[in-house]
């Protein structure tokens, strides 16, 4: 039988990078641990009726409230004296964050809850198939920001997450990859073992939704991170902290493994704004290493 | 122990002495007075809870979720556009078979915006799966929020409570009420024991995904509970009269019932005001009633129709509307009335005091006026003709 606390069995797809960053960070938080699910993806392929995979105590309401309901369950917790001996972590994808759940997120933030919030970040309304959302990258195609005549994909850059995490005063904020499953691991970690709220935002891979094979799920996470696209970044107390040096690779390493970057190959133009993005990246995390990194 | 307070105080007093373990809320009129004093009995450690001030009602609707799926008693209060907001959550925490005790200070519903009473908030939500019940004075609200905590958490229901109020009519209204005192409250509403909870000893999921194989069942369950709602009711009140010495029947209340031709059926506060023109027709000879739910969901429909069933001309005062359709409260009791055999002559449908218009003595004289043998569908009473010639 599986040790892990959250199971085999459930339908997610092959290679899906929520599923096995879910699996990380629940397994690192440990059994005191209760989790508050947003509508989504993971909540769907994971609890159908009558099964489960969760051996956590776990509940799901609706899509934008998993941080009001974790608030709720932290202040009930505190009222039975039971706070300092149980994790609350809430948790949803990048639309049930960063558009739908955020004005409850935020809620949660300014009022200091002592809760981990964790987003999927795949990039798109993947449940729903593939919509955008406010955490799409720049010029992504999206069943509704398609390309076409006059579109080439998502007008705008991610919504800078991190960051309106950050401006909340909280103490600690971290960017994390699928692809580097060690990494969530240390930060889910030290999330918890700081008082308050917490935010980790984690890149996983979506091999339906960004359209590349599911064998290429890590692959794909570990470019988006090495290209500069995906910064992976620690803020302690408002300040940056900690950030995975690169040496970076040009972002077309990335793009042409997914199909949902397809029509920016032989595009100059564009290729060159997508560079620029990662360049900011680079420039404003100080990501560049001086030599290569051991792992 | 007699104290002489306005509505809202005393509903805090009450949620008070039921012990809730969290309470959260958003400030809206007219509810804001009993969440304030609720803060202060909190800031004074006069009720130990936590209080979790969020900022939205969606949140605070959530917050209670959470809270009550963790084994906690909870608590919130709301009313018109924020009831509306979390109508979402409220029709989840029914889903999820949480006893959440809810305050509606009932209030008009925007556009345009209107902070007075009429009951088309808590109505609009009636088919969400809560129990509602509605209140006529500060006494029976104050007693409805016990009686609810006591029903919700009974084992063979977990279902949420919504004690309706109306706003500013009740919630800012004074009386002299009965308070009870701890001792009785521990006795009549002992500490809460969920039946389920999350909890690290012993790991559950909470609200899956209930396919179209699953789905039917778990809607059907909770059908089904209304129904054995409707059997418990009596006997808590029951049970509440031994303990408090007030007496309430629990899903209608008949004043004057027996022997009249005309009967007035209606929710809530202007109860009161009917009652006083009963007894005023009555003095006069006229053979008047008035026939008050106090539990609208369920819908006592067996009880309704036994004590209508005798009346020849029934009103019912709706203050809600389904724009477009009947107004709700007369639809459901002409539909009581469908296919029985005893039948009454006339249903008449009265809509009044919407957005704050009072409702006057004068107000229901007229209603019973025009309770003759012409059926009136959705009449408005109080309608100032000369406006609806301007575009509003």
């Amino acid at each position: 039988m599986s040790e892990h606390l959250f199971r085999p069995g459930h339908t997610a797809c092959a290679g899906c990078g929520q599923a096995l960053a879910a699996r990380i960070v629940i397994d690192t938080a440990g059994p005191n641990t209760i989790v508050a699910n947003s509508t989504g993806c993971l909540e769907v392929f994971s609890t159908k009726y009558p099964e489960s995979a969760w051996m956590v105590p776990w509940i799901h309401s609706l899509f934008e409230n998993s941080a009001a309901v974790a608030s709720g369950i932290e202040a009930a917790l505190i009222y039975l004296g039971k706070k300092d001996s149980t994790n609350v972590i809430a948790q949803g994808g990048d639309g049930g964050t960063a558009d739908i759940g955020l004005q409850a997120i935020s809620g949660m933030w300014e009022r200091g809850h002592d809760i981990l919030y964790v987003c999927y970040d795949n990039e798109a309304y993947m449940n729903t198939g593939v919509q955008r959302s406010g955490l799409t990258p720049f010029d992504t195609n999206t069943t509704t920001s398609p390309v076409g005549k006059q579109s080439a994909g998502n007008i705008r850059p991610k919504k800078p997450m991190p960051e309106i995490a950050n401006a909340h005063g909280i103490a600690y904020v971290a960017t994390s990859s699928a692809g580097f499953p060690q990494d969530i691991q240390r930060k889910v970690k030290k999330a918890l073992s700081i008082k308050g709220p917490k935010y980790i935002q984690i890149h996983v891979p979506c091999p339906l939704g960004w359209r590349h094979e599911s064998k290429l799920a890590l692959q794909v996470a570990k470019m988006a991170v090495e290209t500069g696209l995906y910064p992976m970044i620690e803020y302690e107390n408002g300040s940056l902290a900690a950030v995975r040096k690169i040496q970076p690779k040009p972002v077309e390493e990335y793009l042409k493994i997914q199909g949902r970057f397809k029509h920016l190959l032989n595009d100059p133009g564009a290729l060159k704004k997508i560079q620029e993005i990662a360049d900011n990246n680079i420039q404003k995390y100080s990501l560049r290493a001086e030599s290569a990194p051991t792992n | 122990m007699k104290e002489f307070l306005e509505g809202s105080l005393a509903v805090a007093e009450i949620i008070k002495l039921c012990r809730p373990g969290v309470v959260s809320a958003y400030p809206i009129t007219p509810q804001t007075h009993i969440v304030e004093e609720l803060a202060k009995l909190v800031a004074d450690a006069e009720l130990d809870a936590q209080f979790v001030n969020v900022e939205s009602e969606h949140s605070a609707a959530s917050v209670v979720l959470g809270a009550s799926a963790t084994g906690v008693r909870s608590y919130t209060a709301t009313s018109s556009q924020g009831l509306f907001y979390m109508a979402e959550v409220v029709f989840n925490i029914a889903g999820m078979r949480l006893p959440v005790i809810m305050t509606c200070a009932n209030r008009a519903i925007s556009a345009p915006i209107n902070i007075w009473n009429d009951q088309q908030d808590s109505v609009s939500l009636r088919d969400s799966g809560w129990i509602q019940v509605y209140a006529e004075d500060i006494q029976e609200t104050v007693d409805l929020h016990l009686l609810a905590y006591r029903l919700a958490e009974d084992k063979s229901i977990m279902l949420p409570v919504m004690v309706c109020m109306d706003g500013f009519i009740l919630t800012h209204g004074i009386e002299t009420v009965n308070m009870p005192q701890q001792d009785e409250v521990n006795k009549f509403l002992p500490s809460y024991k969920p039946l389920y909870k999350l909890d690290t000893e012993n790991p559950l999921t909470m609200g899956p995904l209930a396919d179209p194989d699953y789905y039917m069942e778990a809607r059907y369950a909770i059908h089904q509970t209304h129904k054995d709602v409707l059997k418990l009711i009596p006997k808590i009140t029951a049970e509440f009269a031994k303990v408090f010495g007030r007496q309430y029947q629990g899903l209608i209340e008949e004043y004057q019932v027996k022997g009249a031709e005309r009967v007035i059926v209606a929710m809530g506060s202007v109860c009161g005001t009917v009652k006083e023109v009963v007894d005023e027709l009555r003095a006069k000879g006229k053979k008047v009633g008035l026939l008050k739910i106090v539990t609208y969901r369920p819908l006592p429909c067996q009880e309704i129709y036994t004590a209508l069933k005798g009346v020849p001309k029934v009103a019912v005062l709706d203050k809600a509307l389904s724009l477009g359709s009947y107004a709700p409260l007369a639809a459901e009791v002409k539909a009581i009335f469908s296919g029985k055999k005893k039948t009454t002559e006339v249903i008449s449908s009265f809509v009044a005091g919407l957005g704050g218009r009072d409702i006057t003595k004068d107000s229901i004289k007229e209603i019973f006026r025009m309770l003759n043998t012409k059926e009136k569908a959705c009449e408005f009473i109080d309608l100032k003709p000369e406006l609806l010639k301007e575009q509003l």
